[in-house]
């Protein structure tokens, strides 16, 4: 038993039984479960916002490049701690670096860490979290208990620990690290809603055809539990950058002459007073990258979960 | 109950116990602090290094086992080892735990509180305007780092400072330096230098409890017991906060728990921003100086926060939640 | 016509809708309705009929998106007109309701007395703290809950069902009101305390002197306490009477049906059930006409184009009405009502053989829990005994079922042979083959021959798998080809009463008894002996329960199949069972073929449960003598020396004391006893002196 799962269990998407959302009982030809989400992600405006500005995003950290003439390693000395001008539309910093560049080839950095660091958290929770749900006993307890070590240190602090060892590696492995100290709390509610889902008849009914236990957590465990874990890998990807560019903020992570946002925050925090621009512009993509997938994530997690959008009484 | 509430707390120590020999080892394999020694001009002798690394109890020579053994039975009596510059680390703790606690306290109870109110307030208003403005203000919060939030706070207040032509607001260290003065004097220039550091925290913290809080509080709201309650006569409004309010807080213990974690470092962060000389930082800058035993001694501290924070909450759920008493 | 009396309530064509993008949900249209002062008014209809929300509209606590029209009257204040505010002061002082979930209806975090007295105190600003929670411990008396002084100071979990019901009446009367909405009030609860309940509220009923709306789906519940009876449908009032009028003159085919699919517990058995097709429309695309005309055998033209008006067919008399084109005719006799739904030829069952063989033989079988208590301090309180040493077996072609309250250890029992292991104590043969002694690949192999189906058809399957899919699922498992596996789900369909036609669809395109028809076809797919059914039809509406036993009639003569069935409806039971096996906290207190226990019940937790089974026939229901259980089922983790019923036990009441030290001492063994039918046995020490159900 575990500090807090018990609250953390929720009805496995039991919410998504068509049949509880009198909007769905009209429709004559009923859809199903993955037509009703993206019929109601379709109809958040939220969602479009942060489809909008990812897409955005994602485009120019890979376009963007392409029709500016500097590069992220680039020095224009003869512009030293130049504000915006339409030379350097970011400005320059105080060794003629080009911010506008060097923000692009971060965000390239941010991206590619989310995207691949939030999903493998995500892919560690549900095994791990499915596994000790279903199993029970001794695996369950032993589990849990891992997990509540884990949680007493949190994950900052870990990476922290360990930032000598994967800073004189490459910065994948700091991926590698992100994604490994923070499947706690999802593996936690995947595995109570495992055990909540262990008692639904279906899988019951599985298992008394003879169906295996891996076979089960493959057929009706995890995709049971689908929408949770896109849900949490979404916003994964927004932990895990907002993580990284901490973690580098502080010279823990991402070190230079590589580049993130967040050495380049860490790099303009000094002159944040004096040369705002070298801390702002990276500051407001970091946030407005973070911003579209909160968007996302949260749209999902409501048109998952009918209920929220109901309004009530 | 007194028993159980016994069993957990033991559980909870022997957690910390491998917790912080877990971070022990961590830091004895990832940091070497012999590299400093080495290449210094003129060279440091062999002999002297072996005794150095023997004061601070980190010769890699001798097995981990054995430092991590010399580390935790002197922590049971209450020796921390010795920081870098020779200092008792219990010592150092001593001096610097007042500070971060100042900072923790402060911002998650006012934050807490805050959180609770907004969701509650969000949630009985959903959809309307002021929900999808507390909903957007918290989503920018989350999307922005703590430390980008303290920073673009210190522009501002700089700017105010410069604005009305006076020192208004202080936000470098816990206190100024050298000042002196009556209580008053003393307390009015620690708050200032406070404030920037809490409203960060409060913020932050309040951002994720009102999330969470609305969610619950909107599971409430459509629960038989409002109907009930309205039914017996009270008026909508009255159903919500007599009845609803009270079990949305429930789940509200156990999220506390939760994100004490995060909170913690997050306010270590802030820490670092603002110049502060809390266990945070301590925690932060001995990573840079190979400081094997300040590292250890501030996770041990982390550790017993957290897990004090832990036991809390499962007391106030078992408060708030007559089903689990009985 | 002059009214000598202003009704206490009078509902004017009342509608409301809930907008929704794709269409609004029209849940009631247009209903008009009185209720006289101290009357008991019966509202009867299926799950989306408009029953509750008509209701939840006279309260006001409608959600704020409903749209609601009309007028509704109460005292001669309009209720429509009134803010949230007004209405709170006629709310639980002048119309209380009690809720059908008496756990969710109560708040969890204040104790029962504080809820009480709160209703108290809200209409009553000068009562004191004390003389409220003194209130409260006289009205937890008048409800019935012992001890009331110290029950007063629980929390509602505290509390079993039954207890909360009454903690739930004691709130609607506190304030002496002069209407109570009772909205399935006993839906969530055991048979007996049903009865219980019923009583309760008839008392409750009697001591304010208040009118009574009662909302049920259960027509026998209505037969025994309402005066007149509202019938409806699709949002509609389609029928309105007298109680008698509408038992025995019904006059809208929907009624007629309802009536007809019921199994009754004096009639099951002997005839077949006369299934109601189809389903309500859905209230969002509603058809034009008559919405019951898609089912209605006796449809016309003008059902299917004009909406019929609820009205009185009978020239003499003014009170009873329909809406029905044609009931005229079938109030003057032109259609006989028995004919309208034809009663379904029953396929020759095979007398079964008397033969020794069992396909499935139960020994000696126990299944204890450790109980836990705390969600955060997780701790072992007790034992549960769920199953405590039962033995039964199930003869090949028979079907035999166990009846019982929840709690009595009938799922566990099941659950417990599924898993084709050896169980804690005791032994399983299935097929002649010992469960404990199985290997691998043998229990995989043996799996084939015992299948289950599921309560909640919703529930049982997976709802992202299409219906081919599920019913395959078994098949993949054995690992039978692809072209086999096809054929076979396409015949399953066909066997089960499905188009094969939709096989490609998903689970939620069904309705609740299509979809146990498709876990019906799961469970037949590797062609069982034995088929496990956990109360199949009770998570079913009423019209569409009657098509499902059925099927498994049919089934089980087509196919040969041996049935376990558990179900707590005993007219379901006796429909459909040849064997019955009555259990009662762990134990079988009465076994014997159905026919003959049924008939003559001996043991007295048997001569409660069928005395507390409602019959849908008012002149049947009022004349009743029941047997009375006292209190609710003891915590499933005491210990008992001696019988293990003598804590509800009327007889027990009756003995005297040196008759009552049996009781006390010894655990009374299941035995045959002199003068019973054959195969006959009773756990009870004291049959002979038996006179309750005389």
């Amino acid at each position: 038993m575990s500090l807090s799962e018990t609250l953390l269990a929720e009805e496995p998407d039991a919410a998504l039984e068509p049949e509880l959302t009198p909007a769905e009982q009209g429709r004559r030809k009923p859809l199903s479960r993955g037509g009703l989400i993206w019929r109601r992600l379709r109809s958040t405006p939220r969602f479009w916002v942060g489809v909008g500005l990812f897409a955005f995003l994602v485009a120019w950290a890979y376009l963007g490049p392409l029709v500016y003439p500097y590069g992220p390693d680039d020095r224009d000395i003869y512009n030293m701690g130049m504000g915006p001008t339409m030379m350097h539309w970011f400005g320059t910093d105080s060794i003629g670096m080009d911010i506008y560049a060097q923000t692009i080839s971060g965000l390239q950095k941010s991206l590619v860490i989310g995207l691949v660091a939030g999903p493998l958290s995500t892919l560690i929770a549900a095994i791990v979290g499915s596994v000790a749900g279903y199993l029970g006993g001794i695996v369950d307890k032993s589990i849990a208990w891992v997990i509540d070590l884990l949680l007493v240190l949190p994950s900052f602090f870990l990476l922290v620990l360990l930032s000598p060892i994967f800073t004189q590696l490459s910065w994948v492995f700091l991926t590698l690290f992100l994604s490994i100290f923070s499947w706690m709390i999802m593996a936690q509610v995947v595995r109570s809603q495992t055990r909540s889902l262990k008692n639904r008849e279906f899988v019951k009914a599985a298992r008394f055809m003879g169906m295996s236990t891996p076979q089960i957590i493959a057929k009706h465990i995890i995709p049971n539990i689908a929408s949770l874990l896109i849900i949490d890998a979404t916003l994964g990807v927004a932990a895990m950058i907002l993580s990284e560019t901490s973690l580098s903020f502080f010279g823990f992570g991402v070190k230079p002459p590589a580049v993130s946002l967040g050495t380049l925050l860490s790099d303009g925090t000094g002159a944040a007073l004096t040369r705002p621009w070298l801390f702002v512009f990276p500051a407001a993509v970091l946030i407005v990258l973070l911003f579209a997938i909160s968007l996302i994530g949260d749209a999902f997690r409501d048109a998952v979960d009918p209920t929220s959008g109901a309004n009530r009484g | 109950m007194f028993v159980y509430l016994v069993r957990r707390i033991v559980n909870y120590i022997i957690l910390t116990v491998i917790a912080s020999c877990l971070a022990y080892v961590l830091a004895s394999l990832s940091l070497n602090p012999t590299a400093k020694y080495l290449g210094r001009n003129p060279p440091v002798d062999p002999h002297s290094l072996q005794n150095i690394l023997n004061k601070f109890g980190v010769n890699p020579d001798v097995p981990l086992i054995e430092r991590l053994w010399h580390w935790f039975s002197g922590v049971l009596h209450g020796d921390f080892g010795l920081a870098i510059n020779s200092e008792p680390i219990s010592r150092v703790i001593w001096e610097r735990a007042g500070i971060s606690l100042q900072l923790l306290l402060i911002g998650s109870i006012i934050g807490a509180v805050l959180g609770v109110v907004l969701g509650v307030w969000g949630a009985v208003r959903q959809y309307k305007a002021s929900d999808s403005i507390v909903t957007y203000l918290s989503y920018i919060v989350f999307s922005t780092p703590t430390f980008v939030i303290a920073i673009f706070l210190m522009i501002a207040a700089t700017a105010l400072n410069r604005a009305i032509g006076h020192q208004l607001i202080t936000f470098t260290g816990q206190y100024s330096a050298g000042i002196s003065g009556g209580f008053f004097t003393q307390f009015g220039d620690r708050a200032a230098h406070l404030l920037l550091p809490t409203i960060v925290l409060v913020l932050t913290s309040a951002a994720s409890y009102s999330r969470y809080q609305r969610n619950v509080m909107l599971d409430v709201l459509g629960a038989d017991y409002i109907r009930t309650a309205r039914a017996k006569g009270r008026t909508r409004g009255a159903a919500l906060i007599r009845h609803g309010v009270r079990v949305a807080l429930i789940p509200m213990s156990t999220f506390f728990a939760y994100s004490f974690g995060t909170l913690v470092a997050g306010a270590s962060m802030l820490e670092i921003v603002f110049s502060w000389h809390g266990m945070g930082e301590l925690l932060l800058t001995s990573i840079n100086t190979s400081d094997i035993n300040a590292v250890a001694g501030s996770t041990l501290f982390t550790a017993v926060l957290i897990l004090c924070s832990s036991t809390l909450s499962e007391v106030l759920y078992a408060a708030l939640d007559p089903r689990v008493r009985s | 016509m002059a009214e000598p009396t202003r009704p206490l309530l009078e509902v004017k064509d009342l509608s409301v809708t809930f907008p929704q993008g794709s269409g609004d949900v029209r849940a009631v249209r247009g209903i008009s309705y009185q209720i006289n002062e101290g009357e008991f008014l019966g509202i009867v209809g299926e799950s989306g009929s408009g029953k509750s929300v008509s209701s939840l509209a006279v309260m006001g606590l409608l959600p704020t998106t409903a749209q609601v029209t009309g007028e509704i009257w109460f005292d001669g204040r309009p209720l429509l007109q009134l803010n949230d505010r007004e209405l709170s002061r006629v709310r639980g002082k002048e119309i209380s309701i009690i809720f059908q979930d008496p756990l969710s209806a109560l708040t969890p975090v204040y104790t029962v007395g504080d809820q009480i007295a709160e209703a108290l105190r809200l209409h009553d600003r000068a009562l004191t703290k004390q003389a409220a929670e003194a209130r409260a411990v006289e009205l937890l008396g008048i409800v019935g809950i012992p001890d009331p002084k110290r029950r007063v100071k629980a929390f509602p979990h505290e509390f079993s069902g039954g207890m909360r019901q009454r903690a739930m009446i004691a709130m609607a009367i506190a304030n002496n009101p002069r209407l109570i909405i009772a909205d399935e009030p006993t839906t969530a609860l055991d048979v007996t305390i049903q009865a219980q309940i019923l009583e309760v509220l008839e008392e409750a009923k009697r001591i304010t002197g208040a009118a009574v709306s009662l909302i049920t789906h259960d027509l026998g519940v209505v037969a025994g306490h309402a005066d007149r009876v509202a019938v409806m449908y699709a949002g509609k009032l389609v029928e309105l009477g007298s109680t008698e009028q509408v038992f025995t003159e019904p006059t809208m085919p929907y009624t007629i049906g309802l009536l007809r699919s019921v199994p009754n517990i004096l009639t099951a058995g002997t005839e077949r059930l006369v299934p109601l097709e189809g389903r309500p429309p859905s209230l969002a695309a509603l058809p034009a006409g008559c919405p019951f005309a898609a089912r209605c055998p006796i449809a016309i033209d003008e059902c299917r184009e004009i909406e019929p008006a609820l009205i009185s067919y009978d020239p003499a008399d003014a009170t009873h009405t329909a809406a029905c084109h044609r009931g005229a005719e079938i109030t003057n006799g032109e259609l006989v009502r028995s004919e309208i739904f034809p009663r379904p030829e029953a396929l020759v069952d095979d007398e079964i053989a008397e033969s020794t063989e069992k396909v499935l033989e139960v020994k000696e079988l126990k299944r204890h829990f450790p109980l836990m208590r705390g969600a955060v301090f997780r701790r072992r309180v007790g034992t549960v005994r769920a199953v405590d040493g039962i033995s039964f077996d199930l003869r090949p072609g028979s079907t035999l079922a166990l009846v019982g309250e929840s709690g009595c250890g009938k799922s566990t029992t099941i659950l417990e042979i599924m898993e084709l292991v050896a169980p804690q104590e005791g032994s399983i043969t299935v097929d002649g083959r010992d469960v404990s002694k199985l290997s691998r690949a043998e229990r995989l192999a043996l799996r084939k021959d015992i299948q289950i189906v599921f309560q909640d058809p919703m529930a049982a399957v997976d709802p992202r798998l299409p219906v081919s899919e599920v019913i395959a699922e078994p098949l993949l498992v054995h690992k039978v080809p692809k072209a086999e596996r096809d054929a076979k789900v396409a015949e399953l369909l066909e066997l089960v009463g499905l188009d094969p036609s939709m096989a490609d669809r998903f689970p939620h395109e069904f309705s609740g008894g299509q979809r146990q028809r498709i876990g019906i076809a799961r469970a037949l797919a590797t062609d069982p002996r034995i088929l496990v059914l956990d109360e199949p039809v009770s998570a079913l509406d009423v019209s569409i329960q009657a098509g499902v036993i059925n099927l498994l009639e049919d089934l089980k003569v087509r196919l040969g199949l041996s049935l376990l069935f558990v179900a707590h409806d005993l007219a379901v039971v006796r429909q459909i069972a040849d064997e019955v096996a009555v259990m009662y906290l762990g134990r079988i207190v009465e076994q014997g073929p159905i026919s003959d226990v049924f008939r003559e019940p001996r043991h007295p937790y048997t001569q409660a449960l069928i005395s507390a089974a409602p019959i849908p026939d008012p002149a049947i229901e009022r004349a009743r003598e029941r047997v009375l259980l006292q209190g609710d089922l003891p915590s499933p983790t005491s210990e008992f020396a001696g019988c293990r019923f003598r804590s509800r036990c009327p007889l027990y009441r009756l003995l005297p004391p040196d008759a009552q030290a049996l009781c006390q001492s010894e655990d009374p063994e299941l035995a045959r006893h002199d003068g019973a039918p054959a195969r006959v046995e009773v756990a009870c020490h004291h049959v002979e002196r038996n006179t309750l159900a005389a």
